[in-house]
């Protein structure tokens, strides 16, 4: 039987890389998976809860389950602190005892970021991609430490031919985008970006590759402020690829 | 730094004015600290299993303080200490104050204690006459520039040795060379004549064994060792959090504490201090007194989810560890424990009112909790506190500001209207499309500039639904 899947494109991926979106599900039917997408789904409320609004956060999560939650299927979702939100304060949101918990429950149980996704569940490391250019990861704080995804991505970079991979010096330090952070205080944020930025530069590689819009965002930014031509590019749009563009 | 409690930790100013010269220094002498840790943690085997025993017996203590607290005192009081309750910082400095009037101090040594930071005992002593003298290498220099401390195990990390014999030529007229050695000794000279006039020696303590009414100092001046064994009255300013059982509890935090804190196996000086003199031949002051600080801890405890904050050793691995911290240094944090666990100790302590910028003050990326060696769910705690902030809990009401509170709700009205959410899909490349150029926005009017001033945000381009309607319908799916 094919397997069943839904996608969770997440807010910042549907209003700024529609893109990705498009490669993620053109990925995902070339193994063979069969592709939905609720309508209904929104946001899954982490800024809300990650600024301190719990209660509004419960609002919109409520939205997230009446989109997801009367399925069976795994949720798929291109962004790891999405997913860290869904799989570990949903729970905050509606502990046992709320009319939502069983359904928070098994969301949060079968919400997988991408990588994940196909790493893990499916075993799939290969995914037939071509990428002949010298790119540097970036650890993405909730996708390493919230969802303790160390190898994934890697491993999926590490299938796709010709790509040359090169260590990224402290890949694992947040690159000061912290969702609301960002905004709150943007001097602050802008040392950290610009650290990160320089440490990519310093690569020499073509792209740096995060499985997170909100890094991206920042990281893209901030190479585009220190006037670089190195990519940020989702990892989904190098899985995406068959050699032809960078 | 003043001793009055700051009314309002302004964060946001304060880290926007922090000199170039900070990030630099900070981030060198943090950066050498955390390579050593790493060697350290990797020569031991049982790590985590050290860092979950650690966590539960510091759990343990806190949840049976009254207990250990009285065993404590009863065993203090038997080694012939004296023990003071403190219910806040006034108490403390009173009981201090008293003590040094008693034995007529004029001059008191003082070992490195964040206690004492915490109640400002040095500027009560010297409006009582008493002059203080710091004599731990960082303090001695940030007692010298007027300062606080801007670290927990480093006060003064944030300067370079080049300001340092500088502040040395200002303040001593010394002509010491930028040389650590150097200033040390020079240090180390001055020094050695306050040890031997002081009346009374000052320190906190790491730790308190309960078992035996043991004080424990870790140190690697041997400082400490002189303050409270020198002058004829030892007096120890320390809180209430610091106790532990038994010495079998202390071996394993002392195996966590020197590795996360500098990378040393062992501190170069642990004192073990159990009670004065008990002969004229024996060694040591005559006199210990034990001044215990509650100063809202207790208050803290009885938070189920905050408590765990008092769990901290004070190594100051989480500072080391933070990229917030490494780029503002310690004075941006306001208070004298900084990093992130003084953006949640502060909010606590002070509370939600004075420090309500201090949970925000991080990105929430996760690096404190990989380290803490008693596992403070550090990030768990700030998202705790950013609810109190935001919508208010038992312990206190919401102190956001309004226009953060309008905000939320309009964020919450379009994010969990579906409806809504789309149409602003749709809007809002219309809305921006004057002011995108090549996909990117440059420039944002104000609130959203907050995003545009740092960098460029990238053009709304919501096409996702419309590409799926043709995708599903469409007759050919690759």
């Amino acid at each position: 039987m094919q397997r069943r899947l839904q996608l969770f494109v997440t807010c910042l991926g549907e209003q700024f890389y529609p893109d990705v979106l498009q490669k993620m599900v053109a990925i995902l039917e070339r193994l063979g998976l069969s592709v939905e997408f609720p309508r209904g789904q929104t946001c899954c409320g982490q800024p809300l809860h990650n600024s301190g609004f719990q209660d509004q956060a419960r609002a919109v999560a409520r939205g997230f389950l009446r989109a997801f939650g009367s399925s069976d299927a795994a949720i798929v979702s291109p962004s790891g602190s999405c997913v860290d939100m869904v799989r570990h304060h949903f729970l905050e949101l509606f502990p046992p005892g709320t009319p939502e918990h069983e359904q928070a429950r098994g969301v949060a149980a079968r919400t997988f970021e991408l990588s994940e996704y196909l790493v893990r569940q499916l075993g799939i490391t290969d995914v037939g991609a071509r990428f002949p250019h010298k790119v540097a990861y970036h650890a993405s704080c909730h996708y390493l430490r919230g969802l303790g995804l160390v190898t994934e991505a890697k491993q999926l970079l590490a299938d796709v031919k010709d790509i040359e991979l090169v260590p990224l010096p402290e890949e694992d330090t947040c690159c000061g985008f912290g969702g609301v952070f960002s905004v709150v205080y943007p001097e602050v944020s802008r040392a950290m970006m610009q650290a990160k930025v320089r440490n990519v530069i310093g690569t020499g590689a073509a792209a740096v590759v995060a499985c997170d819009s909100g890094c991206l965002m920042n990281i893209a930014g901030g190479l585009r402020q220190a006037g670089s031509d190195v990519r940020a590019m989702h990892l989904i749009e190098v899985l995406a690829s068959q050699g032809d563009a960078r | 730094m003043s001793d009055a409690p700051p009314e309002y930790i302004d964060f946001a100013a304060y880290s926007r004015h922090v000199p170039t010269t900070i990030p630099a220094a900070v981030q060198q002498a943090t950066g050498r600290f955390l390579d050593t840790r790493a060697a350290r943690v990797a020569e031991m085997e049982n790590w985590e299993a050290l860092r979950q025993a650690a966590s539960d017996l510091r759990l343990h203590t806190l949840t049976h303080l009254d207990v250990y607290l009285e065993r404590l005192e009863q065993q203090v009081t038997a080694a012939g200490g004296r023990v003071y309750w403190a219910r806040d910082a006034v108490e403390a400095r009173a009981h201090v104050l008293g003590i040094a009037r008693s034995s007529h101090a004029r001059t008191v040594v003082k070992a490195k204690s964040m206690a004492t930071e915490e109640i400002g005992l040095n500027h009560a002593l010297e409006e009582a006459g008493i002059q203080p003298f710091e004599t731990d290498l960082g303090e001695y220099i940030i007692q010298l520039a007027g300062t606080g401390p801007s670290h927990i195990i480093v006060p003064a990390v944030h300067l370079k040795k080049e300001e340092i014999a500088q502040l040395f030529r200002e303040k001593l007229g010394l002509d010491a060379p930028a040389d650590p050695v150097a200033l040390t000794a020079v240090a180390r000279t001055a020094l050695r004549e306050r040890f031997l006039a002081a009346e009374m020696g000052v320190s906190g303590a790491n730790f308190l064994v309960a078992e035996t009414g043991t004080l424990v100092l870790v140190t690697n001046e041997g400082n400490g060792r002189m303050c409270t064994t020198v002058p004829d009255v030892h007096v120890a300013v320390v809180g209430i959090d610091k106790v532990v059982p038994d010495w079998e509890s202390l071996t394993v935090l002392l195996k966590l504490l020197a590795r996360s804190a500098t990378g040393q196996k062992l501190s170069t000086y642990t004192s073990f201090i159990t009670g004065p003199r008990r002969s004229h031949g024996e060694g040591g002051p005559k006199e210990l007194h034990l001044v215990l600080l509650d100063n809202g801890r207790s208050r803290i405890l009885a938070d189920e989810v905050a408590r765990e904050t008092l769990k901290c050793i004070r190594c100051g691995c989480c500072l080391n560890v933070c990229p917030v911290y490494k780029n503002v240094g310690g004075f941006a944090y306001g208070w004298f424990i900084s990093g992130p666990i003084g953006a949640i100790f502060a909010p606590q302590m002070l509370g939600t009112r004075a420090g309500r910028e201090l949970p925000y003050a991080s990105t929430l990326c996760g690096a404190c909790v990989d380290v803490c060696p008693v596992k403070i769910p550090i990030t768990k705690i700030l998202l705790h506190l950013r609810r109190r902030v935001a919508q208010g809990d038992r312990v206190a009401p919401p102190s956001a500001p309004w226009t953060t509170r309008v905000a939320a709700r309009l964020a919450r009205w379009s994010l969990a209207t579906a409806w809504l959410y789309r149409l602003g899909a749709r809007v809002m490349p219309v809305l921006e499309a004057p002011l995108a150029r090549n996909g990117w926005i440059r420039w944002l009017p104000a609130p959203l500039n907050r995003w545009t001033r740092v960098r460029p945000m990238p053009a709304f381009k919501a096409g996702f639904r419309s590409w799926w309607a043709s995708h599903t319908k469409g007759p050919t799916t690759p």
